[in-house]
């Protein structure tokens, strides 16, 4: 079993290196910008006393305010993980920076959101449905579909 | 320690009563039971059996069916089931599961079909000669199910195909599945050389 990681240290680390970045941490999970977000996985991946190597879950989460997408992470080296979580407000042309260049795992998954929430995440590949077929009019895993 | 069976004969007894059974037997059965075949010539009777070129032909198609397996949910386990050594669907003709649809005659869909699969699906039924049949199992596959009312998933494959038979169940004991066949078998055999799937013209 990976041991969850200190998340209010290591929100504290990635404050010093990118200043303005963390939204808030708690025991849980930590919660950033999303303007920053490709920053900060960086920073997550390439330090080197992180090294969060591994990208298991990424979803989002539909709060009616806004949307929260969550990126589960683990490092394989140090035997770690972390819930990293960023927030994006409002109903209609929400955008969040991709992070397919640094971990492949969420090709398909920031497919599966793009399908099934409606996030745009700008600099992936080939954003498009993954599992309902083109054409098909909504998002149904928001909360106010129907 | 002895064991009191006061039903059971001794095997003298068991003998003397077996022998008047024979003797029975021997007296009272004298004369012949008419043969039922009687009204027919010499030759016809010993080299001919007569019936119709239909009723032939639908026989034969109801103890050769190829089922093609279109499992796309756990119904299909059910299915694997039937087919497996416990309750040999195979004694009923269906004997070679087919996974191509070009050797098949009953496409057995067994699972939640989606729109995405409904296209999919279509198109293996088209693919499969005449005549076909096919058989819904399970409550996806007939209505649904659970999944009716979601955005995704085909309310009935009635709608993207004839369906022949309906097996009930979530997902139906192989029980379920053999008793189905037997209902296809029931209707094959009405079936003609002209419409043998008993469409609907």
């Amino acid at each position: 079993m990976t041991v969850a990681v200190n998340t209010e240290e290591t929100g504290k680390k990635i404050a010093e290196a990118i200043p303005g970045s963390v939204v808030s941490s708690d025991k849980e999970s930590l919660t950033v910008d999303s303007k920053a977000l490709a920053q900060v996985a960086d920073f997550l991946k390439n330090t080197p006393e992180l090294e969060f190597d591994y990208l298991t879950v990424l979803t989002a989460v539909d709060y009616l305010d806004y949307f929260e997408v969550v990126y589960r992470l683990v490092s394989l080296r140090n035997n770690q993980s972390l819930m990293l979580k960023t927030r994006v407000y409002g109903r209609e042309n929400l955008t969040v920076p991709s992070v397919t260049g640094i971990w492949r795992a969420a090709y398909y998954q920031e497919r599966e959101i793009f399908d099934l929430l409606g996030i745009k995440f700008e600099g992936h590949p080939d954003l498009r449905r993954l599992l309902l077929w083109e054409g098909f009019k909504g998002h149904p895993l928001r909360r106010d579909y129907l | 320690m002895e064991i009191i069976r006061p039903d059971v004969y001794t095997p003298q007894e068991a003998d003397i009563a077996e022998g008047k059974l024979i003797n029975s037997f021997v007296e009272n059965c004298t004369s012949q039971y008419p043969d039922p075949d009687k009204w027919l010539d010499e030759a016809i009777h010993r080299n001919m059996l007569l019936t119709t070129v239909d009723a032939a032909v639908a026989w034969a198609r109801q103890r050769s069916i190829f089922p093609l397996i279109f499992g796309t949910a756990c119904c299909a386990f059910e299915m694997i089931a039937a087919s497996g050594p416990s309750f040999v669907l195979s004694r009923f003709g269906m004997d070679i599961i087919r996974f191509s649809p070009r050797q098949a005659d009953v496409m057995m869909i067994a699972g939640t079909i989606t729109w995405k699969m409904a296209t999919a699906a279509r198109m293996i039924y088209d693919q499969m000669p005449e005549p076909k049949w096919v058989i819904a199992v399970g409550a996806c596959a007939i209505s649904g199910g659970t999944f009716r009312e979601s955005y995704s998933v085909v309310p009935g494959v009635n709608r993207i195909m004839p369906v022949d038979v309906y097996i009930p169940g979530c997902p139906p004991r192989p029980e379920a599945m053999i008793h189905g066949v037997n209902r296809l078998h029931a209707k094959i055999v009405k079936g003609t050389i002209d419409n043998p799937n008993l469409a609907l013209k």
